[in-house]
């Protein structure tokens, strides 16, 4: 009670002078103290009188009236032609036969995955899915240049990057079908992966939202002093988001081991990306724009690829400043299972990029040259392919669906008395229809 | 977001109408105690006001959890608001630093910190200026762990963010965005209304497993003082607090509002002989429903109260909820005193506001029904 009192007399002893107590704490009435008593102007700053001049350091003053435009571009790295050669041997990175092999045979693995499933959503018998054919080289060139410590942040078309971390065609298959082994538990659409073993934050839908997600996960990499980055992959339509500037400009402020990987494959669903910006595409928005290093690559040369990450990483990581790629590519295929892509681009037009850019064929020719693989190994490895990823989606298909206890958990990482009550709601009502609901799908 | 005026903003803080001479002419005779939470054993107290006891328990949080920090516009030099005064030079610049100023980017900044397990604590400097945010907060914090199958999470992120009327904050220094954030599943919203309890509900929001938004009373951020306990103390969220124990009549509100409320409480005691019970919900989402259904079960009447506008504000989820549950109990309508149904107004804010007085209305209507 005596406490009360007190805290009482404060409040009213607040409450009643708060209005004056306020404002002589508040510059304004210290500016008007100062006024009236003809004292010497002073500055209300504590801190020591120093003038900032950085201006005149970074840029020289003109009398010349001139307006800027744009006149130079970034341009665009590549090392290996469609015939496999590699301009500069010394620029190879020289990957072992063994290696090399792995990430081909990812890479058919990849495309043939994405045609099988293609067709399996087209059967109705998964919900939805997206393909990543013409990207390949994007995929295994830069998850092969990344630490297994190193943090990803994808936005959905970057299936190759998980497969070469060890993603499994079940793990892929499993998530597409919703069963009770998908580790997201059946709750996201088709192709939004999430693994904690692979060091893959799940995928959302909401474009761009992850890229200032990641620059705050390699904040915290930097603050928890470890030797890894974080890499967040997204398309150059989701670049045209409030996000990516936010993004861009905190990594830069805040000094952030990131690689920003912008995969640039000329379309965001309809949209050709001279509809998306009129700039030098993402690149030019880099050491200009935010003061972030940046380099544009070939994003169907495989090694440009892999050299561009390999040393944005080293950069990110030993420097601890961010990293900004734009590997420069194209959609080969439809957007997604929901999109025909023949009404809004030319046949000639894919079949330019098909035949003449082909980032697999790329590196089968490099091997070709090099005595390391032949058109049986190749049907043997497509045969192979399909016949993992048809296995796998036998077995997931006669899988159950994840129990319906899932509905509730992990909305928070306890059930609030509402959820509990909610969850006894279905049962009840469950239990009055059970004919009425294909319960017996679902896992107990 | 050109207008925030923020360091003028503090200066010019004006203790809401209640005290004013004319809202004195019908106002109890005695002055208003609000009155303590007791915190057991406690130990040594300090005399704190609202933003000191939050800048308390920030200071513990980064002092027992080496991996929290603490990021904003401006939070850097002390913030706006003071909130974040010295703790930058206490726990270094690599812990509480400034952003730039992009809310959207603060928000999924502070997601990815507490995704790779950091402790994030982000100020949006009024809650006004937090809907850039919104898809961040909506789609992103509150959804990452019920994506993921539970194998991510941002649990230890929390959004501390200055809301409510402070007498002339137009319309963006004065709104309350709680009920569009309550009526997200996987966030919590919390709202504390004295020193004690900021302190103690940010300790926990920050310690909590899951992402909370904090929003402090900005009027009460000078104007309330207490005994603060200076130790390390958690109060629990979703429970509500009984503020006030009455028989005949309840009455629901939270942050700023419980001073409003207790001087309508006071008003319907002295001047109609009314015992109200008084429940400071503290938490919104999930809130404690138990709480104040146990007590409209014992008064049969509810009240409830906030300053946000009335259609699609958290007082239409209580009062739908306790009509469920409480349907034979009820003697009268529930009744809600909120905001009207415009933009938070300047110049008419007396006139906007559900003060004492149209509570004291809407108790004495209910109990006459």
């Amino acid at each position: 009670m005596n406490q009360s009192i007190k805290v009482l007399s404060n409040l009213v002893k607040s409450s009643n002078t708060s209005r004056s107590l306020i404002n002589a704490g508040s510059r304004r009435s210290v500016l008007f103290k100062t006024l009236n008593t003809n004292n010497t102007v002073r500055n209300f700053s504590t801190k020591q009188s120093k003038i900032d001049k950085d201006d005149e350091k970074t840029f020289d003053y003109t009398d010349k009236l001139v307006v800027q435009k744009l006149e130079t571009y970034i341009p665009c790295y590549t090392i290996m032609n469609q015939d496999g050669i590699v301009s500069k041997p010394e620029q190879d990175p020289n990957f072992s036969q063994e290696v090399v092999t792995k990430m081909y045979k990812t890479m058919v693995l990849l495309n043939t995955m994405d045609s099988i499933l293609y067709d399996v959503q087209r059967q109705g018998r998964i919900s939805f899915y997206m393909t990543s054919f013409g990207e390949e080289a994007i995929h295994i060139g830069s998850a092969s240049a990344l630490d297994m410590g190193d943090t990803i942040f994808a936005q959905y078309r970057e299936t190759g990057v998980f497969l070469w971390r060890g993603f499994t065609v079940d793990d892929i298959v499993n998530q597409c079908c919703t069963n009770d082994l998908d580790d997201g538990k059946g709750r996201q659409m088709p192709m939004h992966f999430g693994s904690k073993k692979i060091n893959l934050q799940t995928i959302s839908s909401p474009l761009t939202t992850q890229l200032p997600q990641a620059v705050g996960s390699s904040y915290a990499q930097k603050l928890a002093g470890e030797k890894n980055c974080t890499i967040v992959y997204f398309g150059e339509g989701a670049a045209s988001e409030g996000d990516f500037h936010a993004a861009m400009n905190f990594a830069a402020t805040l000094s952030t081991p990131t690689i920003f990987f912008c995969r640039n494959n000329k379309w965001a669903i309809s949209t050709p990306s001279k509809e998306q910006y009129k700039g030098d595409g993402i690149a030019g928005r880099g050491p200009n724009g935010y003061g972030i290093r940046t380099i544009r690559v070939d994003g169907n040369d495989i090694w440009a690829v892999h050299n561009v990450t390999k040393l944005a990483r080293k950069i990110a990581v030993e420097e601890q400043v961010p990293v900004l790629i734009e590997a420069m590519t194209y959609r080969v295929g439809h957007h997604s299972t929901s999109d025909d892509s023949s009404r809004y681009r030319t046949v000639e037009e894919i079949n330019y990029w098909k035949e003449t850019k082909n980032p697999i064929n790329r590196l089968k020719n490099y091997m070709v040259r090099k005595n390391w693989w032949t058109e049986d190994q190749e049907k043997a490895i497509v045969a192979e392919s399909r016949q993992l990823v048809r296995e796998s989606l036998m077995k997931a298909e006669k899988r159950k669906k994840p129990a319906l206890s899932e509905i509730f958990n992990d909305v928070y990482s306890e059930l609030t008395p509402n959820l509990i009550e909610q969850q006894k709601e279905l049962e009840e009502h469950l239990k009055l229809y059970p004919d009425e609901y294909p319960i017996d799908q679902y896992a107990k | 977001m050109l207008s925030r005026n923020s360091s003028n903003f503090i200066g010019s803080l004006i203790a809401r109408s209640f005290h004013s001479s004319s809202a004195t002419r019908s106002a109890p005779s005695a002055p208003i105690n609000y009155p303590s939470l007791k915190i057991e054993n406690a130990g040594e107290l300090q005399k704190m006001n609202l933003f000191q006891a939050i800048n308390n328990a920030m200071d513990i949080a980064l002092k027992t959890d080496p991996k929290s920090v603490i990021f904003g516009e401006d939070v850097g030099f002390g913030g706006v608001f003071r909130c974040t005064v010295d703790l930058r030079d206490k726990y270094g610049a690599n812990r509480v630093f400034n952003t730039p100023l992009c809310e959207q980017g603060i928000a999924g900044f502070g997601i990815g910190l507490a995704a790779q397990g950091a402790t994030a604590i982000a100020e949006i400097q009024f809650a006004d200026y937090i809907f850039p945010a919104f898809d961040q907060i909506v789609n992103e914090a509150a959804k990452y762990r019920y994506r993921s199958g539970n194998q991510f999470n941002c649990g230890s992120l929390t959004f501390r963010s200055p809301y409510g009327a402070v007498g002339h904050g137009g319309h963006y220094h004065s709104q309350s965005p709680e009920s569009y954030f309550g009526q997200t599943p996987g966030l919590k919203v919390v709202i504390p209304s004295t020193p004690i309890e900021a302190k103690g509900l940010l300790l926990a929001s920050i310690r909590e497993p899951n992402p909370v938004i904090f929003f402090e009373p900005k009027l009460m951020y000078r104007s309330a003082v207490e005994e603060v306990p200076v130790g390390d103390y958690e109060i629990p969220l979703g429970k509500a607090r009984i503020v006030r124990e009455g028989k005949d009549i309840t009455i629901v509100g939270w942050g700023a509002q419980m001073r409003v409320l207790l001087q309508a409480c006071q008003m319907a005691e002295e001047k109609l002989g009314i015992s109200c019970e008084l429940i400071d919900l503290r938490t919104i989402q999930p809130w404690d429903v138990d709480c104040v259904v146990n007590s409209v079960k014992k008064t049969g009447r509810l009240v409830v109260s906030h300053e946000a506008p009335k259609t699609g504000g958290w007082a239409a989820e209580i009062a739908s909820t306790i009509q469920e549950r409480c349907f034979l109990h009820l003697e009268a309508p529930i009744q809600r005193i909120c905001g009207y149904d415009t933009p938070f107004p300047l110049i008419f804010e007396k006139f906007y506001l559900p003060d004492h007085l149209k509570n004291f209305e809407a108790i004495k209507k209910t109990i006459a029904y």
